[in-house]
């Protein structure tokens, strides 16, 4: 049974126009409209520093900068979690600012010098808030805590700083490190294995309010 | 994604000149809308023109006593700015309301305010829209439809422009200046530059092809009592389900705008003029005419609601 | 080793590693990104292309005519997989919805295509141009809809069979005589995992053997199924899972990823990988469905439960399972007259799955809620009126017990620590600035089911102790209990143990999942460890009862060796699986616990924020209360998502959920929670395992959303029966703002 004469007609009246009852006919998969097949994809060059090496490149302009990380260097630490910008597993440093590399285009940073979860530390040489998420048990899965560790370490410069928060009673007035600004600046990261309290303190313990 | 080419502009004219010139090409700021929907097949440029190099990111006194945001400003810049804190605390605190600490970085004022719906229907390519695919009807009319428009929104569309820093600059009247291709300059009241969805939901802004916004601009600080409530499902890292952004002057008199109900910031004279009489008249003023879904009708008690929540704390200051 | 009798003292006992609190052993290669989850396996086999896949647009109907031929013709594509040529498949009998359809859709964003191609953004770039023509059926999308029509499912067995009510005594009767009643009607809303790790995988074929780099919270299962798809035998099979980016349940049967990697590798004859996307995990995979329930309770004035009925309605694709919403009902308060029953409808929505704590959490949402209104109108104490309404016994099969049962000092454990006391009996009293705040408690329980598991425990010539099983770490911290019950048995420290986990070549274990993992997996390692000390033992012609393993070293009879020294000659292996005889059958196995909540609701805006939270469990033996602690709290939180913000929305038109992404799905951030704390009660169940040990991951979010929706009404007064409990649903009841 082909219900697609039925269908229409009860959208024609949710719908505006006689277009969106044809479009009903055949709805079309992702983004169909007829488009003329390009050659091959524009690749660029592409020269940036990541965790203090440098590398040139030459990428698919449409390769972001996690996909560059992950697939091109292989550096697999920085996660894929959305590929939207809606849970900062993708989180790293670059020129010293925390940001999603889901949502950057490798392309856009040529010329600057990225910090990965690998260029904190390593096994033998932990970052203090790679030992403190450890010794608190501030992860599961381990899936986000690499994006984690790296917002954690952005979110107490952003502190020392004086970056402000929507946690701040007073926006004009300097930060401190409190639970309350250490929640609202890590909401950007999701973990859905809830270790959020004990990522709280592990970063009270790095920023020094807490052992 | 569609493959697509890409340059570093040199100079605003030069930018406004590329994409005017490239069919299909856009400006590429921070990315992080853009890309976000480039990879959805909601965007499909042939060619992105980066402003990272156009010198863009100075935040400047302006000589009659405001200032002037340069287009490419992070998010985090501009509300980390002492003195936006100290003059313009309700734009403050509206970008700090925004999105998470990773997109301030790389959000820019320009990008921002030319951010686009979140309607659930306008994200799913596979879904009518009228914004993605002009006269393919709106499949949100009817639908699930919460976090929808309540006023301003048409039979086309019922969309919202979802950001927080716009609102903030609503009641702050700030301008937005651009360069053209032919490089033309033009000042636009930010009460003109997001346009109602009217029959064309898919023109959002009074942008004309090619035209590059350069800076928005500050008019002198207005004194008075910055507030920026934002009312949300989860604590943080959410759209406004309603905001309210205020300046409350001690006389009583003051500036309302309100974000999350409308296709822009919704700002209406009438409704500032009744502040002395209190939420209820102001909040009715602000949502004549209000068209809610099913879904959404709580937003307009809602919005009343909040603005009492402002004034009383304005009042308790 | 078989279990069938009361585990009296065993080496565990000595707990110098068990049950202290121990960092895990995975800590430095997780914090350092240097863990390998499935996609990211570039050191495992070369070549690999990359996979993009294509779902469905439309909820039911047909593939008229899927044009691949542009896409084809796109810059770096292998090949386009599709139904129609991909070559001999079955479906699994775990997976109701087919993971790659065509002609027929059975929902929305199910598989109809791969995308081969050498690099993703070519993969997904070549997507947008296939072209497909659909017949479009209507479906049946709304739940409530079949609320009179949909039929019984279900029986003694839980799920699926016999289609009857089940009754003690006789309800009606007894409800129709009790002096105070309540009958209400609750609602959950379809839920998705959003584990943080999307579904992955990778696959190589050589020859006619297949090896899959996947994720997964079940490797014996996963080969079990990927052996059903491709009618090859299990031998041929090989699934490594040693890194799991989280599961809550939706990577325990096989998904859409680790299929179209085997069909794109068989079609490429090169190894593919395949994610999926953050916005398909919401219709491609699988979910917590959604649920009606139906609560009636009747007592005396006393508040002694006469008559309990719990009734739940939930929908699945045909030939799906039902959320077991009354599965706790059974057994959580006495009560001599009850039933239960489930009601199935037929939805053409994607396929309802297991997700932590499946019909267990849903349920609780519900009845601890009904307890909560069934409290106020007794007019006593919601801690109190539970506690009188405590069983010992099954209320069903009176003579059936619970092997330890102590969820009466987790409810006044719990209130004694969280000032309970000063909870206000009546709502909308306590007010904090613009904030109204009330307390709300609810029980929690979960049974721990006794599964057989494996595992091999070799002692190297250096002394070591390596372990392998194909359990898996899905964030439970597996990796590290399973060293520590290796540590404890063989008497080494923590440093000289290694855990290789998550590959189908070492023996199979209970897996991730349902609670059953921890206390299973441990228990079959100690079996294994068992097996290996009777070697050491065998090897010095030691008495293997005598011998005793501490410090390195082997110690019987005067005799003191080094553990290196006996294996100096040559490796020892011990393997060995701990089953379970009837004793496991004739008790309940159960956790039991009490959560507190302190919520504060705006007066104004009727925004919910989470304050304070406690849990008290009785859990069996801890093994690791560090990570215990970690499960807790991460089920807290989980559950205050699904009492404030979780829901994916049905578009009852079109057949999908609308909000398919993490930005329109909301669940928890850093900002939603404050402060959470955690009691374990003591207690080693002997009649559980050699472990003494019980599950906690499923226990720790069975009533959260209730003690959550509990403290709102304490908080303001406004009773929220429909899930969850967003400001929209309080707004108009508030108090009038004063």
């Amino acid at each position: 049974m082909d219900d697609d004469r039925k269908l229409e007609l009860s959208r024609r009246g949710l719908l505006v126009g006689s277009a969106a009852a044809a479009a009903a006919t055949a709805v079309p998969s992702a983004g169909t409209q007829a488009t003329p097949l390009r050659p091959n994809p524009a690749t660029m060059p592409v020269s940036f520093e990541v965790n203090g090496t440098r590398y040139d490149l030459d990428l698919d302009t449409r390769t972001t900068l996690l996909d560059a990380l992950r697939e091109h260097l292989k550096l697999t630490g920085t996660k894929k979690g959305c590929d939207h910008g809606q849970c900062g597993a993708c989180t790293v440093l670059v020129n010293g600012e925390r940001i999603n590399a889901c949502l950057s285009l490798a392309v856009q940073h040529s010329g600057d010098a990225v910090t990965t979860i690998e260029g904190l530390g390593t096994i033998e040489q932990l970052h203090p808030m790679q030992a403190a998420f450890i010794k608190h048990d501030s992860y599961q899965c381990g899936y986000c805590t690499p994006g984690q560790i790296c917002s954690a370490v952005a979110v107490l410069d952003e502190i020392k700083r004086g970056v402000p928060s929507h946690a701040q009673v007073d926006i004009a007035a300097r930060p401190d490190p409190s639970d309350a600004e250490l929640r609202e600046r890590m909401s950007g990261n999701i973990c859905r294995c809830g270790a959020y309290s004990n990522i709280v303190e592990a970063m009270a313990e790095v920023a020094g309010a807490r052992t | 994604m569609k493959a697509f080419t890409y340059e570093r502009a040199k100079s605003p004219s030069e930018a406004a000149a590329a994409v005017a010139g490239t069919p299909g090409a856009k400006f590429l700021a921070g990315g992080t809308n853009l890309l976000d929907l480039m990879k959805l097949q909601i965007e499909i440029p042939t060619h992105l023109v980066d402003l990272q190099d156009l010198g863009l990111d100075r935040i400047e006194k302006t000589p009659e006593g405001g200032m002037r945001v340069g287009a490419l400003v992070t998010n985090t810049a501009l509300a980390s700015d002492p003195r936006v804190r100290r003059d313009y605390a309700v734009l403050a605190r509206a970008i700090v309301s925004g999105a998470s600490g990773q997109l301030r970085n790389r959000a820019t004022t320009a990008g921002n305010l030319l951010q686009r719906t979140r309607c659930p229907y306008f994200y799913d390519p596979n879904q009518p829209c009228n914004k993605r695919q002009p006269g393919s009807g709106c499949a949100a009319i009817g639908g699930f439809s919460r976090q929808l428009g309540v006023i301003g929104t048409s039979d086309a569309c019922i969309a919202t422009y979802p950001g927080d820093m716009a609102v903030a600059l609503r009641v702050l009247d700030a301008t937005i200046e651009t360069v053209d291709p032919q490089g033309a300059t033009r000042a636009i009241p930010i009460a003109d530059f997001h346009r109602l969805w009217g029959d064309t939901p898919h023109i959002e802004t009074e942008l004309k092809p090619g035209e590059l916004i350069t800076s928005v601009t500050l008019p002198r600080p207005l004194g008075g009592r910055h507030i920026y409530q934002k009312v949300r499902d989860r604590a943080s890292y959410a759209f406004a389900l309603i905001s309210v952004a205020a300046v409350l002057q001690r006389g009583g008199t003051g500036r309302v705008a309100v974000g999350g109900v409308a296709p822009k910031p919704w700002r209406v004279p009438a409704a500032d003029a009744a502040i002395p009489q209190g939420s209820g008249t102001v909040a009715a003023r602000l949502m004549a005419g209000a068209r809610p879904t099913e879904d959404n009708a709580f937003k307009v008690p809602l919005v009343e609601r909040t603005l009492a929540a402002v004034m009383t704390k304005a009042s308790a200051a | 080793m078989k279990f069938d009798a009361p585990s009296g003292p065993n080496p565990i006992d000595r707990m110098k590693v068990v049950g202290r609190t121990t960092s895990r052993i995975d800590g430095p290669v997780k914090t350092t990104g240097a863990a390998p989850y499935a996609y990211e396996r570039h050191d495992v086999v070369a070549n690999q292309a990359y996979g993009y896949m294509l779902g469905s647009a439309i909820a039911k109907g047909r593939i008229k005519r899927i044009d691949t031929a542009d896409a084809e013709r796109a810059p770096g594509v292998l090949k386009i997989v599709t139904a129609a040529n991909a070559g001999p498949f079955a479906t699994s009998r775990h997976n109701t919805a087919r993971l790659l359809a065509g002609p027929e859709i059975q929902h929305y964003d199910q598989a109809i295509a791969l995308i081969v191609a050498e690099t993703f953004e070519q993969a997904r770039a070549a997507a947008t141009l296939i072209r497909v023509d659909y017949a479009r059926v209507q479906g049946r999308y709304d739940l409530a809809a079949q609320k009179d029509t949909a039929p019984l499912v279900g029986g003694s067995s839980g799920e699926g069979s016999a289609a009857a009510a089940l009754r003690t005594g006789d309800f009606e009767a007894a409800f129709a005589a009790a002096p105070v009643k309540l009958d209400a009607t609750y609602s959950t809303p379809d839920q998705s995992h959003q584990m943080m790790e999307p579904h992955a995988s990778i696959a190589a074929w050589s020859g006619d053997e297949l090896t899959v780099w996947t994720s997964t919270q079940m490797v014996a299962w996963a080969v079990q199924d990927l052996s059903h798809t491709f009618l090859i035998p299990q031998e041929k099979i090989r699934v490594l899972s040693p890194y799991v980016g989280g599961g809550f349940g939706a990577k325990l049967r096989i998904r859409a990823d680790v299929v179209l990697a085997a069909l794109g590798a068989r079609a490429v004859g090169r190894p593919v990988k395949v994610a999926i996307t953050r916005p398909q995990t919401m219709n491609n995979t699988v979910h917590r469905a959604a649920t009606i329930q139906r609560i009636r309770l009747g007592c005396d004035r006393e508040g002694r439960i006469g008559a309990i009925a719990h009734e739940s309605l939930s929908g699945n694709l045909e030939g799906g399972r039902p959320v077991t919403a009354t599965a706790q009902t059974r057994l959580l308060y006495a009560g001599l007259n009850r039933l239960t029953s489930m009601r199935q409808a037929v939805l053409d929505l994607p396929e309802g799955n297991s997700m932590r704590a499946p019909g267990a959490a849903p349920g609780m949402m519900a009845l601890e809620i009904a307890m909560d209104e069934m409290a106020e109108k007794l007019g006593l104490d919601p801690v109190e009126f539970r506690i009188r309404n405590d069983t010992q016994v099954d209320p069903e099969k009176p003579d059936k017990r619970f092997s330890e049962r102590q969820l009466v000092r987790c409810l006044r454990d719990g209130a004694a620590k969280f000032g309970w006391s000063r909870r206000p009996m009546r709502p909308a009293q306590r007010r904090d600035g613009s904030w109204w705040v009330g307390l709300g408690v609810s029980s929690a329980f979960h049974n721990s089911p006794a599964m057989k598991s494996a595992a091999r425990v070799r002692l190297e010539p250096s002394g070591r102790i390596l372990v392998e099983t194909d359990m898996t770490d899905i964030g439970t911290g597996s990796y590290t209990i399973i060293a520590q019950t290796a540590a404890e048995m063989m008497g080494v420290p923590l440093d000289m143990v290694e855990v290789r986990l998550g590959d189908s070549h070492f023996p199979a274990a209970a897996g991730s999942g349902g609670q059953f993992g921890a206390s299973n997996s441990t228990s079959g390692v100690y079996a294994a460890c068992v097996k290996l000390r009777e070697a050491v033992a065998r090897q010095l012609n030691m008495e293997p009862d005598r011998a005793v393993f501490e410090s390195g070293h082997v110690v019987a009879d005067r005799r003191r060796v080094s553990l290196a020294d006996v294996a100096r000659g040559g490796a020892l292996t011990g393997e060995d699986a701990i089953e379970y005889g009837d004793m496991s059958r004739s008790v309940h196995l159960s956790t039991f616990g009490a959560h507190f909540v302190e919520a504060a609701v705006h007066a104004y805006t009727g925004e919910v924020r989470v304050r304070r939270m406690l849990a008290v469990c009785a859990a069996g033996r801890i093994l690791n209360p560090i990570s215990a602690r970690s499960q807790m709290i991460g089920a807290m939180t989980m559950g205050v998502g699904a009492a404030l913000m979780e829901e994916m929305v049905v578009d009852k038109r079109f057949g999908f959920f609308v909000n398919h992404d993490l930005a329109s799905y909301e669940v928890p951030v850093h900002a939603d929670i404050q402060e959470q704390e955690v009691l374990f009660l003591d207690e080693a169940d002997e009649m559980a395992n050699p472990m003494k040990a019980k599950g906690l991951g499923e226990l720790a979010i069975t009533g959260v959303a209730a003690a959550v929706a509990n403290a709102i009404y304490n908080a303001c007064g406004v009773r929220v029966r429909d899930y969850p409990l967003t400001l929209d649903k309080l707004l108009d009841r508030l108090p009038r703002i004063a």
